[in-house]
């Protein structure tokens, strides 16, 4: 499964058969399911599914921020720069790697910057924590190099003033700027939770393009909206129940998707233009995960399924080079 | 932000004419106010001064303004056993007090802060369960009582620090734990439901992902946003102390205004009595209103918003 | 409510005793402080009947006499004696009658003045409102235990001067908190259907209201009981509350704090007497409160 578009070959990030438990009251929750996936230095693969479907699970499993009480990574391991990081101690992760090597974006801007503290201390304390601005003076200069770098207009006097003195659209620049103070390898974006402006959005991807050609990091964008992934993503994993269950690049996954769910994902999307009789939308709700089917996980809403898809899960198969597809019957055949 | 200080300090000067008519109207309860007044074995000649001062004679709201415009020019009679005027009694006494209150706050917030964090951020460990148990304790034992064990235990068996009286630290130090001890649980509990709410929020996820260290976020980050619900209702506990000094400073011999107003209610003198209460009343109002005025210092919000 | 416990509609594994143990756990069922808060009101109730000795009876010959487990302490003193040869358990007894009956007067007065308040306030808004509201105000604006000393000062220390001094000071608790949860109520949809149906504004206070407001006061009462406990035996102590020969828990401790120094016990026992009243009927109160109201726990 090195299945990396760009140029490189040589995967930044390697998740394999990764599985995250969470102990509930109810029962343990299995929230991912063995997930295999790579992400190639300068990519950007988009993680789509519908919410809870153990997406944002498995970026919390990379950046090892689970619960502390319930969640537990119990097989599979997380490579970056060719270490597992599921092996590291905590003090180690968190010193030389959260935020310094792979970092996240919750992408609320109005609710990831802390309320009371100036936006300068909220972007110096990353370059403080590891290490790579120090003193006032010199945490200072740094914060303002990276407000600059995701372009903040007049960085040097916004330094002092409160997240609430910003609008919304500078305010994810500052929540970006957090996230890249430390210049990581890997970022992962999660899904704004907010309805953000859509010009702001894309003011922000095109701002990550950039900052992608220029220094070459890999980014995970976490989305319910496959929209959204085809039009920033080189690659897309489609996750249903805590499993990939589809793995392409755009193009192919937008032209041939091979997993009926994806393609109920793709009908879902409103076309500019298009009149359509209905959006196609999915019945039926995702199994629990608690107590998983034995079977294809989406075979209950599956217009294509069989006997045996209720039986037994299916295996991964190759469809073209850079497509794999877990389904007893694939839309598209093998080209 | 003026309109809303304007808007509060009127609140707050009406609550203190409030409590004056409370106050004014209490002491004619018992018929004649002369009785509380004046000692029983006054002259005639000074009673019947005082009644014209007064105005007894005079309708109940004429009475209450001129009690009311003798009390803002600081007059409150004299006090009869101490033969000097009431207000600058109290107000002799008025620094004690506030020491003991201040001390007696700080110990409640220096002990429910910790308290409150570390309950929030091992909740439902063993010390969070400890500290449940403390706290419904706590809010089960009357301060004086307090006081005494204190007492008991640090004066008279292990005599370490001094039973009654004012003067150093160690004199400070039971009066203000007594003082202090019964608004922990409360405060702990404020302290420990804002933090869980902050521990859960998405700037301290964030913090977390870009890699601050954890003590940094709850002893940092985290804390100064949910110190803002305790600093909300700090004027409420400092009025809280004021209030218990009464019965504190009355167990320590501790010569604030509390112990000389409970001493002026059984001698019966009643100017000393009026003097001490409504001054403790406006330093209540104060305490809050500055309270409500400094908000904006920890949340800079506030200062903008309004 | 131990009944409701037993009667568990599902068994499962490991019993109905498992299940009842379970069930005691994840409600916090707090037993021990309903057993401690019966035996406080046995106390009160029972009275002197209940009592080993005589509360007031001297005896001089018996004076400062430890507890039984303590050196020199005898049975027939369970908890010790004062520095008049009194027994401190008779004491305590004759002291709960005292505590709760004060509570009682105390939390009905209370409670039905600050209670119709609130009503009256969250029900009708406006003028009214701010008159009342106000009048929280300016009550709140002066520290209980200095109204209570111009109270005592003006009326004399008393039984009924102690009530009244409670009452002026928690009707404001009882007011703010009936009113908000008025004005909550009030705003739902089937109180605005029932207006809108008809009904007129006595139908409406004893359907839809009242009983609500019925659950609120019962939980407010109760978490009263301690607060109230503990006033008294401060008025008590300070001289300014309960008088000989009457017994209270505030006024054993004014005694004894003479002798600190000779008994340790005739302090500490009072005390721990009211802790536990106070602790029972806070654990009481706090689960009647979690019981109806899950979601309000922090009141």
């Amino acid at each position: 499964m090195q299945q990396t578009v760009p140029a490189q070959a040589q995967p930044l990030l390697r998740v394999e058969n990764l599985q995250t438990h969470l102990y509930l009251r109810r029962g343990v929750l299995k929230a991912v399911d063995g997930v295999s996936l790579a992400v190639g230095t300068g990519e950007t693969l988009g993680l789509v599914g519908e919410s809870g479907c153990g997406k944002t699970m498995t970026c919390l499993s990379i950046l090892r921020l689970l619960p502390k009480q319930s969640g537990r990574i119990v097989e599979g391991q997380v490579w970056l720069d060719g270490i597992d990081l599921t092996r590291l101690p905590e003090q180690e992760m968190a010193r030389q790697w959260r935020g310094r090597r792979v970092a996240m974006v919750t992408q609320d801007p109005m609710t990831s910057l802390n309320p009371v503290f100036t936006v300068g201390d909220q972007v110096g304390a990353p370059l403080r924590a590891h290490g790579l601005a120090s003193g006032a003076r010199g945490v200072r200069d740094a914060a303002v190099k990276v407000l600059r770098h995701v372009r903040i207009p007049s960085a040097e006097t916004r330094l002092d003033d409160y997240p609430h003195q910003f609008s919304g659209g500078m305010r994810q620049r500052v929540v970006s700027a957090m996230a890249l103070a430390c210049q990581p390898r890997l970022l992962i974006l999660d899904e704004p939770t907010s309805n953000l402006d859509v010009t702001i959005q894309v003011q922000m991807i095109e701002l990550f393009r950039e900052l992608q050609n220029d220094s070459g990091l890999g980014i995970i964008l976490i989305t319910h909206d496959l929209g959204v992934a085809a039009a920033i993503c080189h690659r897309v994993a489609v996750m249903y129940a805590g499993r990939i269950v589809e793995v392409g690049d755009v193009r192919t996954i937008y032209r041939r998707a091979a997993h009926p769910y994806t393609r109920a994902l793709l009908d879902s999307i409103p076309h500019l233009g298009v009149r359509r009789e209905r959006l196609a939308s999915i019945g039926g709700q995702p199994p629990s995960l608690i107590d998983p089917p034995s079977g294809c996980r989406f075979a209950p809403r599956c217009a294509h399924r069989t006997a045996q898809c209720e039986r037994e899960y299916p295996p991964e198969i190759q469809l073209a080079p850079h497509h794999t597809v877990a389904c007893w019957h694939p839309l598209h055949e093998q080209a | 932000m003026l309109g809303y200080l304007l808007r509060r300090l009127a609140q707050g000067l009406l609550s203190i004419v409030g409590a004056s008519i409370v106050i004014f109207v209490i002491s004619r309860l018992s018929g004649d106010p002369i009785v509380l007044l004046l000692p029983s074995e006054a002259p005639p000649a000074l009673i019947e001064q005082v009644r014209h001062d007064m105005g007894l004679a005079e309708p109940v709201w004429r009475q209450y303004l001129i009690f009311a415009g003798k009390a803002l020019g600081g007059d409150f009679g004299n006090s009869y056993r101490w033969q000097a005027p009431a207000l600058s009694l109290v107000l002799d006494r008025l620094p004690a007090t506030i020491q003991l209150a201040f001390a007696g706050l700080a110990f409640s917030i220096l002990l429910a802060v910790p308290f409150g964090v570390l309950s929030a951020v091992y909740r439902g460990s063993w010390f969070d369960t400890f500290g449940k148990g403390f706290a419904m304790l706590g809010q089960a034992m009357p301060n004086f009582w307090v006081g005494l064990l204190l007492i008991l235990v640090f004066a008279i068996h292990l005599d370490w620090l001094p039973a009654y009286g004012h003067g150093t630290l160690a004199h400070l130090v039971m009066p203000a734990i007594a003082l202090g001890w019964y608004p922990v649980a409360a405060q702990t509990r404020i302290v420990r439901s804002a933090m869980l709410d902050v521990l859960d929020s998405d700037y301290i996820r964030m913090g977390r992902a870009v890699g601050n260290p954890e003590w940094l976020l709850v002893w940092k980050y985290a804390l100064r946003n949910a110190a803002i619900p305790l600093v909300t209702v700090l004027g409420v506990y400092f009025a809280a102390m004021l209030g218990g000094a009464f019965i504190v400073e009355t167990v320590f011999a501790w010569p604030g205004v509390g112990r000389m107003v409970v001493e002026a209610v059984f001698s019966r003198d009643f100017p000393v009595v009026q003097a001490g209460v409504l001054l403790t009343s406006v330093l209540f109002v104060g305490a809050n209103l500055l309270v409500d005025l400094s908000y904006g210092i920890i949340d800079p919000r506030i200062r903008y918003d309004h | 409510m131990t009944i409701e416990a037993t009667a568990l509609p599902i068994v499962p594994e490991g019993g109905a005793l498992a299940a009842l143990r379970r069930r005691l756990r994840e409600r916090d069922l707090p037993i021990v402080s309903f057993v401690v808060l019966l035996l406080v009101i046995v106390a009160a109730l029972g009275g002197v009947a209940l009592a080993p000795h005589d509360p007031n009876g001297l005896d001089l010959g018996n004076a400062f006499r430890p507890p039984f487990w303590a050196e020199k302490g005898s049975f027939i003193y369970l908890l010790g004696t004062d520095n008049l040869g009194r027994d401190i358990l008779s004491r305590i007894i004759a002291g709960a009658r005292v505590s709760l009956m004060v509570a009682a007067y105390a939390i009905v007065f209370s409670g039905g003045v600050g209670g119709l308040l609130g009503i009256i306030s969250g029900y009708f808004g406006g003028v009214v409102d701010a008159v009342i509201m106000r009048l929280v105000d300016i009550q709140l604006s002066i520290p209980p235990l200095a109204l209570a000393l111009v109270m005592a000062a003006v009326l004399g220390a008393d039984f009924n001067t102690v009530i009244i001094i409670i009452v002026v000071t928690y009707w404001t608790w009882y007011a703010r908190i009936v009113r908000s949860e008025i004005l909550s109520l009030r705003s739902r949809d089937y109180v605005a259907l029932a207006k809108v149906a008809g009904c007129g504004t006595a139908t409406i206070f004893a359907r839809h209201l009242l009983p609500n407001v019925m659950n609120m006061l019962l939980v407010l009462a109760t978490l009263q009981i301690g607060q109230v406990i503990i006033f008294e035996a401060s008025l008590s102590f300070l001289g300014l509350g309960i008088q000989a020969p009457d017994v209270s828990w505030g006024l054993m401790l004014a005694d004894a704090r003479n002798y600190l120094t000779t008994a340790w016990w005739a302090i500490t026992m009072p005390g721990v007497a009211i802790m536990l009243a106070c602790l029972s009927s806070n654990m009481v109160g706090d689960w009647l409160r979690d019981t109806f109201d899950p979601k309000r726990r922090q009141l």
